[in-house]
Protein backbone atom coordinates (compact mmCIF):
# COMPACT_ATOMS: atom_id res chain seq x y z
CA UNK A 1 0.00 0.00 0.00
CA UNK A 2 1.08 3.57 -0.68
CA UNK A 3 -0.19 6.52 1.33
CA UNK A 4 -0.54 9.90 -0.37
CA UNK A 5 0.99 12.60 1.89
CA UNK A 6 0.68 15.28 -0.81
CA UNK A 7 -1.08 14.70 -4.12
CA UNK A 8 1.07 16.99 -6.30
CA UNK A 9 -0.35 19.15 -9.09
CA UNK A 10 -2.24 16.50 -11.06
CA UNK A 11 -1.49 12.85 -10.40
CA UNK A 12 -3.66 10.04 -11.74
CA UNK A 13 -3.55 6.27 -12.08
CA UNK A 14 -3.42 5.31 -15.76
CA UNK A 15 -2.83 2.24 -17.88
CA UNK A 16 -3.12 1.99 -21.68
CA UNK A 17 -6.76 3.09 -21.46
CA UNK A 18 -10.24 1.90 -22.18
CA UNK A 19 -10.79 0.64 -25.69
CA UNK A 20 -13.98 -0.99 -26.91
CA UNK A 21 -16.34 1.58 -25.38
CA UNK A 22 -16.13 4.40 -27.91
CA UNK A 23 -19.63 3.61 -29.15
CA UNK A 24 -20.96 4.58 -25.70
CA UNK A 25 -19.10 7.88 -25.81
CA UNK A 26 -16.44 6.72 -23.34
CA UNK A 27 -13.00 8.34 -23.87
CA UNK A 28 -9.93 6.14 -24.17
CA UNK A 29 -7.98 7.88 -21.37
CA UNK A 30 -4.75 6.11 -20.48
CA UNK A 31 -1.18 7.34 -20.10
CA UNK A 32 -0.38 10.49 -22.09
CA UNK A 33 3.19 9.27 -22.76
CA UNK A 34 2.94 5.56 -23.59
CA UNK A 35 6.64 5.30 -24.25
CA UNK A 36 7.64 6.41 -20.75
CA UNK A 37 4.98 4.31 -19.00
CA UNK A 38 5.95 1.21 -20.99
CA UNK A 39 9.62 1.78 -20.13
CA UNK A 40 8.99 2.11 -16.38
CA UNK A 41 6.94 -1.09 -16.49
CA UNK A 42 9.51 -2.94 -18.61
CA UNK A 43 12.28 -2.13 -16.14
CA UNK A 44 10.31 -3.91 -13.43
CA UNK A 45 9.31 -6.83 -15.63
CA UNK A 46 5.66 -5.73 -15.58
CA UNK A 47 3.33 -5.85 -18.56
CA UNK A 48 3.80 -2.66 -20.55
CA UNK A 49 0.19 -1.66 -19.94
CA UNK A 50 0.12 -2.24 -16.17
CA UNK A 51 -1.29 0.70 -14.22
CA UNK A 52 1.24 3.40 -13.32
CA UNK A 53 1.00 6.75 -11.59
CA UNK A 54 1.06 9.62 -14.08
CA UNK A 55 2.60 12.65 -12.43
CA UNK A 56 2.19 16.09 -13.98
CA UNK A 57 4.52 19.05 -13.54
CA UNK A 58 4.82 18.91 -9.75
CA UNK A 59 5.17 15.56 -8.06
CA UNK A 60 3.34 14.11 -5.07
CA UNK A 61 4.81 12.97 -1.76
CA UNK A 62 4.14 9.28 -1.20
CA UNK A 63 4.82 7.00 1.72
CA UNK A 64 5.27 3.30 1.07
CA UNK A 65 3.64 0.92 3.53
CA UNK A 66 4.91 -2.23 1.87
CA UNK A 67 8.20 -3.40 0.50
CA UNK A 68 8.38 -3.22 -3.29
CA UNK A 69 10.43 -2.16 -6.30
CA UNK A 70 9.76 0.99 -8.26
CA UNK A 71 10.97 2.66 -11.44
CA UNK A 72 10.36 6.22 -12.65
CA UNK A 73 10.50 7.20 -16.32
CA UNK A 74 9.55 10.19 -18.44
CA UNK A 75 10.02 13.73 -17.13
CA UNK A 76 12.83 14.39 -14.66
CA UNK A 77 11.25 15.91 -11.55
CA UNK A 78 14.21 15.44 -9.21
CA UNK A 79 12.80 12.38 -7.46
CA UNK A 80 14.06 11.54 -3.98
CA UNK A 81 13.65 8.68 -1.54
CA UNK A 82 13.95 9.87 2.05
CA UNK A 83 15.44 13.09 0.63
CA UNK A 84 18.19 11.24 -1.23
CA UNK A 85 18.15 11.84 -4.99
CA UNK A 86 17.32 8.77 -7.07
CA UNK A 87 17.87 8.20 -10.78
CA UNK A 88 15.31 7.85 -13.52
CA UNK A 89 14.98 4.55 -15.38
CA UNK A 90 16.47 2.45 -12.56
CA UNK A 91 15.03 -0.33 -10.47
CA UNK A 92 14.82 0.99 -6.92
CA UNK A 93 14.05 -1.06 -3.85
CA UNK A 94 11.78 0.62 -1.31
CA UNK A 95 10.86 -0.53 2.19
CA UNK A 96 7.98 0.32 4.52
CA UNK A 97 7.91 3.98 5.61
CA UNK A 98 10.19 5.15 2.80
CA UNK A 99 9.01 8.50 1.44
CA UNK A 100 9.15 9.30 -2.27
CA UNK A 101 9.10 13.00 -3.06
CA UNK A 102 9.82 15.20 -6.05
CA UNK A 103 11.49 18.54 -6.53
CA UNK A 104 12.28 20.77 -9.46
CA UNK A 105 11.08 19.94 -12.94
CA UNK A 106 14.22 19.50 -15.05
CA UNK A 107 13.04 17.96 -18.33
CA UNK A 108 9.64 17.06 -19.79
CA UNK A 109 6.25 17.51 -18.11
CA UNK A 110 4.95 14.06 -17.13
CA UNK A 111 6.67 11.42 -15.04
CA UNK A 112 5.59 7.80 -14.62
CA UNK A 113 5.94 5.82 -11.42
CA UNK A 114 5.67 2.06 -11.85
CA UNK A 115 5.62 -0.46 -8.99
CA UNK A 116 6.22 -4.22 -9.12
CA UNK A 117 3.04 -5.85 -10.43
CA UNK A 118 1.38 -2.49 -11.21
CA UNK A 119 -1.06 -0.48 -9.11
CA UNK A 120 -4.05 -2.51 -7.92
CA UNK A 121 -6.80 0.10 -8.04
CA UNK A 122 -10.37 -0.46 -9.27
CA UNK A 123 -10.91 -1.66 -12.82
CA UNK A 124 -13.86 -0.13 -14.67
CA UNK A 125 -14.56 -1.18 -18.28
CA UNK A 126 -11.31 -3.14 -18.55
CA UNK A 127 -9.10 -0.28 -17.40
CA UNK A 128 -7.77 1.34 -14.26
CA UNK A 129 -7.38 4.72 -15.98
CA UNK A 130 -8.98 7.44 -13.88
CA UNK A 131 -11.65 9.51 -15.57
CA UNK A 132 -14.46 11.59 -14.10
CA UNK A 133 -17.82 9.78 -13.90
CA UNK A 134 -16.23 6.50 -14.99
CA UNK A 135 -13.95 5.70 -12.05
CA UNK A 136 -15.00 6.63 -8.50
CA UNK A 137 -12.02 8.91 -8.26
CA UNK A 138 -10.41 10.90 -11.03
CA UNK A 139 -7.39 12.43 -9.36
CA UNK A 140 -5.10 11.51 -6.47
CA UNK A 141 -6.05 13.20 -3.18
CA UNK A 142 -4.28 13.73 0.10
CA UNK A 143 -4.50 10.71 2.44
CA UNK A 144 -5.54 8.31 -0.32
CA UNK A 145 -4.26 4.79 0.12
CA UNK A 146 -3.33 3.08 -3.12
CA UNK A 147 -3.18 -0.70 -3.26
CA UNK A 148 0.02 -2.32 -4.53
CA UNK A 149 1.48 -5.81 -4.20
CA UNK A 150 4.03 -6.65 -1.53
CA UNK A 151 7.20 -7.65 -3.36
CA UNK A 152 10.19 -8.72 -1.34
CA UNK A 153 12.31 -10.18 -4.08
CA UNK A 154 12.88 -8.83 -7.53
CA UNK A 155 11.59 -11.28 -10.08
CA UNK A 156 11.66 -9.07 -13.16
CA UNK A 157 14.12 -9.42 -15.97
CA UNK A 158 17.32 -7.55 -15.18
CA UNK A 159 17.38 -4.38 -17.15
CA UNK A 160 20.16 -5.31 -19.54
CA UNK A 161 17.57 -5.92 -22.25
CA UNK A 162 15.67 -2.65 -21.80
CA UNK A 163 16.72 0.01 -24.28
CA UNK A 164 16.50 3.52 -22.92
CA UNK A 165 16.26 6.47 -25.27
CA UNK A 166 14.93 9.60 -23.64
CA UNK A 167 15.83 11.97 -26.48
CA UNK A 168 12.17 12.16 -27.59
CA UNK A 169 11.34 14.11 -24.42
CA UNK A 170 13.19 17.17 -25.67
CA UNK A 171 12.32 16.67 -29.34
CA UNK A 172 10.15 19.40 -30.86
CA UNK A 173 9.28 17.56 -34.06
CA UNK A 174 5.74 16.23 -34.13
CA UNK A 175 5.19 13.69 -36.88
CA UNK A 176 1.72 13.82 -38.41
CA UNK A 177 -0.41 12.31 -41.14
CA UNK A 178 -2.91 14.25 -43.22
CA UNK A 179 -6.21 14.59 -41.41
CA UNK A 180 -9.46 13.59 -43.08
CA UNK A 181 -10.26 17.24 -43.99
CA UNK A 182 -6.63 18.22 -44.79
CA UNK A 183 -7.41 18.45 -48.50
CA UNK A 184 -10.05 21.13 -47.82
CA UNK A 185 -7.23 23.53 -46.89
CA UNK A 186 -5.60 25.71 -49.54
CA UNK A 187 -2.03 24.96 -50.61
CA UNK A 188 -0.94 28.07 -48.71
CA UNK A 189 -2.69 26.97 -45.50
CA UNK A 190 -1.14 23.52 -45.81
CA UNK A 191 2.32 25.04 -46.26
CA UNK A 192 1.92 27.19 -43.13
CA UNK A 193 1.26 24.06 -41.05
CA UNK A 194 4.63 22.60 -42.05
CA UNK A 195 6.77 25.72 -42.14
CA UNK A 196 5.87 27.57 -38.94
CA UNK A 197 6.63 26.77 -35.33
CA UNK A 198 3.65 26.44 -33.03
CA UNK A 199 3.53 27.27 -29.33
CA UNK A 200 1.69 25.30 -26.64
CA UNK A 201 -0.94 27.59 -25.09
CA UNK A 202 -1.87 27.68 -21.41
CA UNK A 203 -4.91 25.57 -22.28
CA UNK A 204 -3.22 22.19 -22.23
CA UNK A 205 -4.39 19.18 -20.30
CA UNK A 206 -5.22 15.49 -20.65
CA UNK A 207 -8.14 16.31 -22.98
CA UNK A 208 -6.43 18.62 -25.45
CA UNK A 209 -3.54 20.96 -26.17
CA UNK A 210 -4.46 24.26 -27.78
CA UNK A 211 -1.82 26.07 -29.81
CA UNK A 212 -1.26 29.83 -29.70
CA UNK A 213 -0.74 30.49 -33.42
CA UNK A 214 -3.89 30.49 -35.51
CA UNK A 215 -4.50 29.41 -39.08
CA UNK A 216 -7.05 31.61 -40.81
CA UNK A 217 -9.53 29.45 -42.68
CA UNK A 218 -12.98 29.43 -44.14
CA UNK A 219 -13.71 25.74 -43.63
CA UNK A 220 -17.27 24.93 -42.69
CA UNK A 221 -17.90 22.81 -39.61
CA UNK A 222 -18.33 19.14 -40.44
CA UNK A 223 -21.33 17.04 -39.51
CA UNK A 224 -20.32 15.53 -36.15
CA UNK A 225 -17.97 12.61 -36.78
CA UNK A 226 -15.34 10.47 -35.04
CA UNK A 227 -12.21 11.93 -33.48
CA UNK A 228 -9.28 10.15 -31.82
CA UNK A 229 -6.41 11.10 -29.52
CA UNK A 230 -3.90 12.88 -31.75
CA UNK A 231 -6.53 14.45 -34.01
CA UNK A 232 -5.87 18.14 -34.71
CA UNK A 233 -9.08 20.11 -35.10
CA UNK A 234 -9.27 23.54 -36.72
CA UNK A 235 -11.95 25.84 -35.29
CA UNK A 236 -13.73 28.60 -37.25
CA UNK A 237 -11.63 31.20 -35.39
CA UNK A 238 -8.47 29.46 -36.64
CA UNK A 239 -7.50 27.78 -33.37
CA UNK A 240 -5.65 24.48 -33.66
CA UNK A 241 -6.67 21.97 -31.00
CA UNK A 242 -4.64 18.79 -30.58
CA UNK A 243 -6.83 16.19 -28.92
CA UNK A 244 -5.16 14.07 -26.25
CA UNK A 245 -6.00 10.84 -24.37
CA UNK A 246 -9.09 12.06 -22.46
CA UNK A 247 -10.64 13.64 -25.57
CA UNK A 248 -14.31 13.34 -26.44
CA UNK A 249 -15.22 10.55 -28.90
CA UNK A 250 -16.76 12.74 -31.62
CA UNK A 251 -16.40 16.31 -32.80
CA UNK A 252 -17.67 18.83 -35.32
CA UNK A 253 -14.53 20.73 -36.37
CA UNK A 254 -12.52 19.85 -39.48
CA UNK A 255 -9.74 17.35 -38.72
CA UNK A 256 -6.69 18.77 -40.45
CA UNK A 257 -3.89 16.57 -39.10
CA UNK A 258 -3.48 13.34 -37.17
CA UNK A 259 -0.49 12.76 -34.89
CA UNK A 260 1.52 9.61 -35.28
CA UNK A 261 1.08 7.52 -32.12
CA UNK A 262 4.71 8.13 -31.07
CA UNK A 263 4.23 11.90 -31.48
CA UNK A 264 1.51 11.87 -28.79
CA UNK A 265 4.22 10.79 -26.32
CA UNK A 266 6.44 13.67 -27.44
CA UNK A 267 3.64 16.22 -27.10
CA UNK A 268 2.68 14.83 -23.67
CA UNK A 269 6.07 16.03 -22.41
CA UNK A 270 5.45 19.62 -23.57
CA UNK A 271 3.89 22.45 -21.60
CA UNK A 272 2.83 26.11 -21.86
CA UNK A 273 5.26 28.12 -23.95
CA UNK A 274 7.12 25.17 -25.54
CA UNK A 275 7.32 25.22 -29.32
CA UNK A 276 6.76 22.37 -31.74
CA UNK A 277 6.83 21.94 -35.49
CA UNK A 278 4.88 19.50 -37.62
CA UNK A 279 6.53 17.09 -40.00
CA UNK A 280 4.35 15.36 -42.57
CA UNK A 281 4.56 11.60 -42.86
CA UNK A 282 3.24 10.99 -46.35
CA UNK A 283 2.69 7.27 -45.99
CA UNK A 284 -1.06 7.66 -46.53
CA UNK B 1 -29.86 0.26 -51.29
CA UNK B 2 -26.15 0.74 -51.67
CA UNK B 3 -24.57 4.16 -51.20
CA UNK B 4 -21.37 5.38 -52.75
CA UNK B 5 -18.84 5.27 -49.94
CA UNK B 6 -15.58 7.14 -49.51
CA UNK B 7 -12.66 5.61 -47.61
CA UNK B 8 -9.98 7.75 -45.96
CA UNK B 9 -6.95 6.75 -43.88
CA UNK B 10 -7.20 8.05 -40.29
CA UNK B 11 -3.74 7.92 -38.72
CA UNK B 12 -1.88 4.63 -38.54
CA UNK B 13 -4.58 2.35 -37.24
CA UNK B 14 -7.95 3.49 -38.51
CA UNK B 15 -10.00 3.93 -41.67
CA UNK B 16 -12.86 6.42 -41.96
CA UNK B 17 -15.80 5.42 -44.11
CA UNK B 18 -18.03 8.30 -45.21
CA UNK B 19 -21.53 8.52 -46.64
CA UNK B 20 -23.09 11.58 -48.29
CA UNK B 21 -22.85 14.58 -45.96
CA UNK B 22 -26.49 14.74 -44.91
CA UNK B 23 -28.36 13.57 -41.83
CA UNK B 24 -30.75 10.94 -43.02
CA UNK B 25 -32.58 7.90 -41.65
CA UNK B 26 -31.71 5.68 -44.62
CA UNK B 27 -28.01 6.40 -44.16
CA UNK B 28 -28.36 5.54 -40.47
CA UNK B 29 -29.91 2.15 -41.39
CA UNK B 30 -27.14 1.51 -43.90
CA UNK B 31 -24.46 2.30 -41.31
CA UNK B 32 -26.06 0.04 -38.68
CA UNK B 33 -26.31 -2.78 -41.21
CA UNK B 34 -22.71 -2.31 -42.39
CA UNK B 35 -21.47 -2.31 -38.80
CA UNK B 36 -23.22 -5.61 -38.19
CA UNK B 37 -21.77 -7.13 -41.38
CA UNK B 38 -18.27 -6.09 -40.33
CA UNK B 39 -18.78 -7.51 -36.83
CA UNK B 40 -19.95 -10.79 -38.33
CA UNK B 41 -16.89 -10.97 -40.60
CA UNK B 42 -14.62 -11.48 -37.57
CA UNK B 43 -11.69 -9.44 -38.84
CA UNK B 44 -8.90 -10.42 -36.46
CA UNK B 45 -7.23 -7.04 -36.15
CA UNK B 46 -10.48 -5.12 -35.63
CA UNK B 47 -10.69 -3.34 -32.28
CA UNK B 48 -13.83 -1.31 -32.56
CA UNK B 49 -16.30 0.51 -34.77
CA UNK B 50 -17.45 4.03 -34.07
CA UNK B 51 -20.34 5.44 -36.07
CA UNK B 52 -21.71 8.97 -36.32
CA UNK B 53 -24.36 10.62 -38.57
CA UNK B 54 -22.72 9.70 -41.86
CA UNK B 55 -19.45 8.08 -41.00
CA UNK B 56 -18.00 4.92 -39.57
CA UNK B 57 -14.51 4.77 -38.10
CA UNK B 58 -12.94 1.32 -38.25
CA UNK B 59 -10.21 1.02 -35.64
CA UNK B 60 -7.55 -1.73 -35.83
CA UNK B 61 -5.07 -2.98 -33.26
CA UNK B 62 -2.23 -2.85 -35.77
CA UNK B 63 -0.96 -0.42 -38.37
CA UNK B 64 -2.86 -0.41 -41.64
CA UNK B 65 0.13 -1.07 -43.86
CA UNK B 66 -1.74 -1.50 -47.09
CA UNK B 67 -4.62 0.96 -47.15
CA UNK B 68 -5.86 -0.09 -50.61
CA UNK B 69 -5.93 -3.79 -49.70
CA UNK B 70 -7.71 -3.12 -46.42
CA UNK B 71 -10.39 -0.93 -48.00
CA UNK B 72 -10.97 -3.57 -50.71
CA UNK B 73 -11.71 -6.09 -47.95
CA UNK B 74 -14.05 -3.65 -46.22
CA UNK B 75 -15.82 -2.66 -49.41
CA UNK B 76 -16.40 -6.33 -50.30
CA UNK B 77 -18.08 -6.78 -46.94
CA UNK B 78 -20.22 -3.71 -47.66
CA UNK B 79 -21.40 -5.02 -51.02
CA UNK B 80 -22.24 -8.52 -49.76
CA UNK B 81 -25.84 -8.86 -50.80
CA UNK B 82 -26.66 -11.52 -48.23
CA UNK B 83 -28.56 -11.16 -45.01
CA UNK B 84 -29.86 -7.84 -43.85
CA UNK B 85 -29.22 -7.88 -40.15
CA UNK B 86 -32.44 -6.87 -38.55
CA UNK B 87 -32.00 -5.87 -34.95
CA UNK B 88 -35.01 -4.78 -32.98
CA UNK B 89 -35.27 -1.06 -32.52
CA UNK B 90 -36.81 0.12 -29.27
CA UNK B 91 -38.84 3.19 -28.42
CA UNK B 92 -37.86 4.51 -25.00
CA UNK B 93 -40.23 6.73 -23.03
CA UNK B 94 -38.21 9.24 -21.02
CA UNK B 95 -39.74 11.31 -18.19
CA UNK B 96 -38.76 15.00 -18.18
CA UNK B 97 -39.65 17.65 -15.63
CA UNK B 98 -40.03 21.01 -17.42
CA UNK B 99 -40.64 22.92 -14.16
CA UNK B 100 -38.98 26.35 -13.78
CA UNK B 101 -36.61 24.88 -11.22
CA UNK B 102 -34.92 22.96 -14.06
CA UNK B 103 -35.94 24.82 -17.23
CA UNK B 104 -33.39 27.60 -16.89
CA UNK B 105 -33.76 28.86 -20.46
CA UNK B 106 -37.48 28.13 -20.90
CA UNK B 107 -38.43 31.80 -20.33
CA UNK B 108 -35.87 32.97 -22.89
CA UNK B 109 -37.07 30.55 -25.58
CA UNK B 110 -40.69 31.30 -24.77
CA UNK B 111 -40.15 35.05 -25.28
CA UNK B 112 -37.87 34.66 -28.30
CA UNK B 113 -40.23 32.27 -30.08
CA UNK B 114 -43.48 33.86 -28.84
CA UNK B 115 -44.60 30.45 -27.66
CA UNK B 116 -46.12 29.57 -24.31
CA UNK B 117 -44.21 27.13 -22.10
CA UNK B 118 -47.06 24.67 -22.66
CA UNK B 119 -46.53 24.94 -26.42
CA UNK B 120 -42.80 24.31 -26.06
CA UNK B 121 -43.44 21.27 -23.87
CA UNK B 122 -46.04 19.99 -26.34
CA UNK B 123 -43.68 20.38 -29.32
CA UNK B 124 -40.81 18.79 -27.43
CA UNK B 125 -42.81 15.80 -26.21
CA UNK B 126 -44.89 14.95 -29.26
CA UNK B 127 -41.88 14.31 -31.50
CA UNK B 128 -40.33 10.86 -31.74
CA UNK B 129 -36.55 11.25 -31.88
CA UNK B 130 -34.13 8.90 -33.60
CA UNK B 131 -30.92 7.95 -31.78
CA UNK B 132 -28.19 8.43 -34.39
CA UNK B 133 -25.21 7.58 -32.20
CA UNK B 134 -23.65 8.16 -28.79
CA UNK B 135 -20.73 10.57 -28.57
CA UNK B 136 -19.26 13.73 -27.04
CA UNK B 137 -19.66 12.50 -23.43
CA UNK B 138 -20.27 9.00 -22.05
CA UNK B 139 -23.97 8.33 -22.69
CA UNK B 140 -24.76 11.48 -24.68
CA UNK B 141 -27.33 10.55 -27.34
CA UNK B 142 -27.28 12.41 -30.65
CA UNK B 143 -30.98 12.71 -31.48
CA UNK B 144 -32.60 13.66 -34.77
CA UNK B 145 -36.15 14.92 -35.18
CA UNK B 146 -36.47 18.17 -33.24
CA UNK B 147 -39.45 20.23 -34.44
CA UNK B 148 -38.26 23.17 -36.58
CA UNK B 149 -40.19 25.63 -34.40
CA UNK B 150 -37.85 24.77 -31.51
CA UNK B 151 -34.57 25.30 -33.35
CA UNK B 152 -32.69 27.90 -31.32
CA UNK B 153 -29.04 28.95 -31.49
CA UNK B 154 -26.59 27.83 -28.83
CA UNK B 155 -25.82 30.25 -26.00
CA UNK B 156 -23.04 32.70 -26.86
CA UNK B 157 -21.27 31.92 -23.59
CA UNK B 158 -21.46 28.26 -22.53
CA UNK B 159 -22.34 27.50 -18.91
CA UNK B 160 -19.40 26.13 -16.93
CA UNK B 161 -21.57 23.59 -15.18
CA UNK B 162 -24.75 22.00 -16.44
CA UNK B 163 -26.58 19.67 -14.10
CA UNK B 164 -26.74 15.93 -14.69
CA UNK B 165 -29.95 15.05 -16.53
CA UNK B 166 -30.42 18.53 -18.05
CA UNK B 167 -32.62 18.39 -21.16
CA UNK B 168 -31.46 20.95 -23.67
CA UNK B 169 -31.79 22.37 -27.16
CA UNK B 170 -28.83 23.49 -29.28
CA UNK B 171 -29.29 24.50 -32.90
CA UNK B 172 -31.45 21.84 -34.56
CA UNK B 173 -30.67 19.24 -31.91
CA UNK B 174 -32.03 18.23 -28.54
CA UNK B 175 -30.37 16.04 -25.95
CA UNK B 176 -29.86 15.09 -22.33
CA UNK B 177 -26.60 15.75 -20.45
CA UNK B 178 -25.77 12.33 -18.94
CA UNK B 179 -23.53 13.89 -16.31
CA UNK B 180 -22.62 17.33 -15.04
CA UNK B 181 -20.47 19.11 -17.63
CA UNK B 182 -19.89 22.48 -19.25
CA UNK B 183 -22.23 23.13 -22.18
CA UNK B 184 -23.69 25.73 -24.47
CA UNK B 185 -27.17 24.40 -25.12
CA UNK B 186 -30.41 25.95 -23.82
CA UNK B 187 -31.82 24.06 -20.86
CA UNK B 188 -35.56 23.40 -20.79
CA UNK B 189 -35.93 20.60 -18.25
CA UNK B 190 -34.40 17.67 -16.42
CA UNK B 191 -34.74 13.91 -16.61
CA UNK B 192 -34.19 11.79 -13.49
CA UNK B 193 -33.04 8.82 -15.62
CA UNK B 194 -29.43 7.60 -15.77
CA UNK B 195 -28.20 7.79 -19.35
CA UNK B 196 -24.89 6.20 -18.46
CA UNK B 197 -24.03 3.53 -15.92
CA UNK B 198 -20.36 2.51 -15.85
CA UNK B 199 -21.14 -0.58 -13.76
CA UNK B 200 -23.20 -2.20 -16.52
CA UNK B 201 -21.93 -4.29 -19.45
CA UNK B 202 -24.19 -2.16 -21.64
CA UNK B 203 -23.60 1.21 -19.98
CA UNK B 204 -26.25 2.94 -22.13
CA UNK B 205 -29.79 1.63 -22.47
CA UNK B 206 -30.27 3.08 -25.96
CA UNK B 207 -28.38 2.26 -29.14
CA UNK B 208 -28.11 3.67 -32.68
CA UNK B 209 -31.44 3.29 -34.46
CA UNK B 210 -33.57 3.31 -31.28
CA UNK B 211 -36.20 6.03 -30.72
CA UNK B 212 -36.80 8.32 -27.79
CA UNK B 213 -39.97 10.10 -26.75
CA UNK B 214 -40.09 12.49 -23.81
CA UNK B 215 -43.13 12.88 -21.54
CA UNK B 216 -43.74 15.62 -18.98
CA UNK B 217 -43.68 14.92 -15.24
CA UNK B 218 -44.18 17.08 -12.15
CA UNK B 219 -41.50 18.05 -9.65
CA UNK B 220 -42.86 15.43 -7.25
CA UNK B 221 -42.77 12.71 -9.89
CA UNK B 222 -39.21 13.75 -10.77
CA UNK B 223 -38.25 13.33 -7.13
CA UNK B 224 -40.01 9.95 -6.84
CA UNK B 225 -38.47 8.55 -10.02
CA UNK B 226 -35.03 9.79 -8.97
CA UNK B 227 -35.39 7.87 -5.72
CA UNK B 228 -36.20 4.69 -7.65
CA UNK B 229 -33.34 5.30 -10.10
CA UNK B 230 -30.87 5.78 -7.24
CA UNK B 231 -32.11 2.55 -5.65
CA UNK B 232 -31.51 0.88 -9.05
CA UNK B 233 -35.10 -0.36 -9.27
CA UNK B 234 -36.52 2.00 -11.87
CA UNK B 235 -37.42 0.44 -15.22
CA UNK B 236 -37.56 2.72 -18.23
CA UNK B 237 -40.67 2.12 -20.34
CA UNK B 238 -39.87 0.78 -23.77
CA UNK B 239 -41.52 -1.01 -26.65
CA UNK B 240 -40.24 -2.74 -29.77
CA UNK B 241 -40.95 -0.79 -32.91
CA UNK B 242 -41.18 -2.12 -36.39
CA UNK B 243 -39.47 -0.17 -39.14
Amino acid sequence: MIKVLKPGFYSTIQDFGRSGFQEFGVPYSGVMDKKAAALANALLGNNENDAVLEITMMGPTLQFKSQTYIAISGADMSAKINNQAIQLNKIISVKPDDVLSFGKLITGFRSYLAVSGGFKTETVMNSKSMYQNITKQFILRKNDEIAILESSKFDGIQNASVKIDSSYISSKTIEVFKGTEFDCLSKNQQDILFSKDFTISKDNNRMAYQLNETLSNNLKPIITSAVLPGTIQLTPSGKLIVLMRDCQTTGGYPRVLQLKESAISILAQKFTGNTISFKLNSKY
Amino acid sequence: MAFKLTYKPYGERAILVEWTQVIDGDILKDIINFKQKIKNSHIKSLVELKSAYNSLLIIYNKCVNDFEAETTIIDKIYSKEIDFYKTDSLLWRIPVCYHDEFGLDMELISKGKKLSKEDIIKLHTQAIYTVYFIGFLPGFLYLGGLDKTLHVSRKSTPRLQIEKGAVAIGGNQTGVYPNASPGGWNIIGNSPINFFDASKDQPCFAKSGDRIQFYPISLKEHHDIKTLVDAKVYQIESEVIDD
